[in-house]
């Protein structure tokens, strides 16, 4: 049977409501805590505070001049890892020969928490913006290699013995069936290595920077100004949800053939 | 128009750590062109390997696998449908059924058109833009079987194709697999653990014995073509299969014998297994 669209859309719109329900639920009990005087206002202050703040940064442009080179030193860096990570990701996973070679450095490596090699890159490139860069590159290309590789190799061997038994071999195979059967994977470890940028960026600018969102919260909270590294957390959260988002899309786009994880069949 | 299959003396042994396993020992086996021969067997006595080794997709390690087309056009020889479908998902119906022409470099133009034909053959004809998972599991083997013809192979193999489906689905698509084939009479090996599947659909009904698989006895099914479901209520389709079933049922016991007692040796229990075999018979149902 094919899918009847009506009702799925009915379900989809229910669901979404509800999803709006908790975040609402959550502002509007912080914002009376802090109004009760449950909360110090000093230390949590209340949204509606917060939105002053926002409206004030970004007339000023102090918001977007933080949030602009962020955003380049993730995009940069996230593109910088995650291509060569994709690519050496379905040699190793469809060349036994190339993974038997790169493995064992990758296992020593992977576990290495990368922040940790920010002093080494600092040492490397000095204060300027390849340190945080090349750090979110070398975070996002492990999680995505490691990815890769294992969706290579978990493609369901059915596809490769369909696609062997009507003569596909070598490179028509691979571009035709591994690459395809493995794109799901890829976009599972480009949303898992966005994660881990952000996580980075914010690290390095807390230490390494005079500039970015990560940097604004540190100040902010050095300087005592908690609603200017609210804002910052704020943020940050929605550099999160804007980049998966993007990502969501460029799924879709690509994989016009998959299904939605959250959708029963 | 079609295709002769000999099989002479084959075998496979596998190496595992625990040294040579033998799957296949022996198999000898012709099939004329254009016959339906169906193989019976138990589970693991290696009947999807010999498939598996017809499609190019497997090896034997002893013997010899002939397989000639008997006209001179240019087409593969086989082609091959799965239990499992084995559609690709980020394919359309369409290109699907396409992706043998493709391998074999068929203009696109003539790829769509014969592709649209067999798709209009197994009535998927309006679904050729949906993706397979849009489909049911009777809709993708269509789309599988669909896909088998179009590359218009002298032979088809076909391993356990409807075992997944649901009994009704099933009946449908028995008959209609007899329907298309009826119209061209391939060359088909048809791989089942339905006993009554096989007399339905065989010219002949193949019996495999338990690991090493070899062949036991072959029965000719002499029933009127074309078939029908009707068929199964006839005296002389129920004395086939209660015949064929006799030979079967100790082949599958000694098949389920060799599997308990890997399980007791790996938990090292014989003395176990021994009281159990004792106390029960094998109880397996036909179909």
């Amino acid at each position: 049977m094919v899918k009847q669209p009506t009702t799925k859309n009915q379900s989809e719109g229910f669901y979404r409501l509800i999803s709006f329900l908790s975040p609402i639920l959550f502002l509007f009990s912080w914002e009376t805590l802090v109004r009760v005087g449950l909360l110090d206002y000093r230390f949590f202050p209340a949204p509606t505070m917060l939105v002053e703040i926002f409206v004030e940064m970004i007339g000023s442009g102090e918001l977007w001049s933080h949030v602009s080179i962020s955003l380049m030193r993730v995009l940069a860096g996230f593109a910088l890892g995650a291509l060569p990570a994709i690519s050496l990701g379905l040699l190793m996973g469809w060349f036994r020969a190339v993974y038997a070679f790169f493995d064992p450095l990758i296992a020593a490596i992977y576990p290495v928490p990368k922040i940790a090699l920010l002093p080494l890159f600092l040492i490397m490139f000095g204060l300027g913006e390849t340190t945080k860069i090349v750090t979110i590159a070398v975070a996002v290309f492990f999680i995505v290699l490691i990815t890769t590789v294992n969706g290579v190799r978990l493609v369901d061997p059915i596809l490769t013995d369909v696609a062997r038994s009507y003569g596909a071999h070598g490179w028509r195979l691979f571009a035709r069936v591994i690459f395809p059967a493995t794109l799901p994977a890829i976009f599972t470890s480009l949303r898992l290595g966005m994660g881990i940028a952000l996580l980075v960026i914010v690290g390095a600018e807390f230490v390494a920077a005079n500039s970015g969102v990560g940097y604004l919260i540190w100040t902010s909270w050095a300087t005592l100004t908690v609603k200017k590294m609210y804002v910052g957390l704020v943020l940050i959260a929605l550099l999160g949800v804007l980049s998966t988002q993007g990502l969501e899309r460029l799924r879709k786009l690509t994989m016009p053939w998959a299904q939605d994880f959250h959708t029963p069949r | 128009m079609t295709a002769e299959i000999s099989i002479l003396h084959v075998g496979k042994t596998y190496t595992t750590p625990q040294g040579g396993v033998v799957a296949l020992d022996d198999i000898s086996l012709v099939v004329p062109p254009g016959e339906f021969l169906c193989i019976v067997g138990p589970s693991g006595c290696g009947k999807s390997t010999l498939l598996r080794m017809l499609a190019g997709i497997s090896s034997h390690t002893s013997g010899e696998i002939n397989c000639r087309a008997v006209d001179e056009r240019q087409r593969p020889l086989t082609a091959m449908v799965f239990q499992e479908y084995g559609l690709f998902p980020w394919r359309t119906v369409l290109d699907n059924v396409m992706f043998g022409l493709e391998m074999r470099n068929v203009a696109r133009r003539e790829r769509i058109v014969i592709a649209q034909d067999y798709l209009a053959k197994v009535g998927l004809a309006q679904f050729a833009r949906a993706y397979p998972h849009q489909l049911s599991g009777g809709m993708k083997q269509r789309v599988a079987i669909a896909r088998a013809l179009a590359n218009d192979p002298a032979i088809l193999l076909m391993d356990e194709p409807f075992a997944a489906l649901d009994a009704q689905t099933r009946y449908l698509m028995q008959e209609e697999l007899l329907r298309i084939w009826e119209a061209d009479r391939k060359t088909v090996l048809y791989i089942t653990h339905s006993l009554e599947e096989a007399v339905m659909l065989g010219d002949r009904v193949a019996v495999m014995t338990a690991r090493p698989g070899r062949i036991k006895q072959i029965y000719p099914i002499d029933l009127p073509r074309p078939r029908t479901q009707a068929l199964r209520t006839s005296v002389a389709f129920n004395q086939l299969v209660a015949t064929i079933w006799e030979d079967l049922v100790e082949e599958v016991n000694a098949a389920q014998l060799q599997e308990w007692t890997a399980i007791a040796e790996q938990k090292g229990r014989t003395g176990w297994l021994n009281s159990q075999q004792r106390k029960t018979r094998v109880k397996v149902s036909t179909d």
